[in-house]
């Protein structure tokens, strides 16, 4: 498992690859499923031109790290790879990655989606967005994905 | 004891400090009696607490040194 979080921008597709070289041994997994979470110009029906993304360093790490153990846990996955930025980021950048390997692909989907839905939930982030009209406002909630409560049954 | 305290986001920004140091006498203090220290008004409703990076409520008992967060709900992903 690695969690990383950087204020440096994020090439998620170089993260898989870098992972998959470095870390995984080769021809063991079967499937990566991966997630990507990019930046929109748009939030509640105001256009949004740039954003700054807030943490608290040490819990937002301890915590995604425990959303992966739960997942790692819960299914059988071999490994999983988040990489969350922070700071101030823009339109279409990449937000987060999370990556997850399996043999077999029905559980790196399930996992994957456990992994993403839980962060979004426990792990401490805060957006603060900048709309077009220049005027700076904090996110006060996140969407939630429909599939999450039955994800969490599964895994713990 | 003495507490640590941190403040994020929006609640930061309303406190106007990111971190403090709270200072109570007694043995006893929960994170009820920390806040009272910082604000005369209530806690927000939507406020979460964490005491030394782990989430808790407002009734947990604290020791001297603890790290106790206050924030609002998080928006990360």
């Amino acid at each position: 498992m690695r969690v990383v979080v950087q204020e440096e921008v994020l090439d998620p597709y170089k993260e898989i690859e870098h992972h998959e070289e470095t870390v995984l041994e080769s021809g063991k997994h079967g499937g990566v499923v991966s997630f990507v979470g990019t930046m929109r110009d748009f939030n509640d029906g105001e256009d949004v031109s740039a954003m700054n993304l807030d943490h608290y360093p040490g819990m937002t790490e301890k915590h995604i790290e425990q959303v992966c153990q739960e997942a790692m846990d819960g299914w059988d996955v071999m490994d999983v790879l988040v990489v969350h930025r922070v700071g101030d980021m823009y339109p279409s950048d990449p937000i987060v990655l999370v990556a997850v390997w399996s043999a077999h692909r029905a559980s790196a989907f399930d996992a994957c989606r456990y992994v993403i839905n839980y962060l979004k939930e426990r792990a401490p982030f805060w957006k603060c967005e900048v709309t077009k009209a220049g005027k700076k406002h904090w996110v006060e909630h996140n969407s939630k994905d429909p599939g999450v409560a039955e994800s969490r049954e599964k895994a713990v | 004891m003495e507490i640590d305290v941190k403040f994020f986001a929006s609640l930061r920004e309303r406190m106007g400090r990111t971190s403090d140091k709270v200072t109570l006498d007694g043995d006893t203090a929960t994170v009820s009696d920390v806040w009272s220290q910082l604000s005369s008004e209530p806690i927000p409703n939507n406020i979460l607490v964490a005491v030394n990076k782990e989430y808790t409520d407002l009734t947990q008992e604290l020791k001297s040194g603890d790290e106790v967060a206050f924030f609002p709900p998080v928006t990360g992903g």
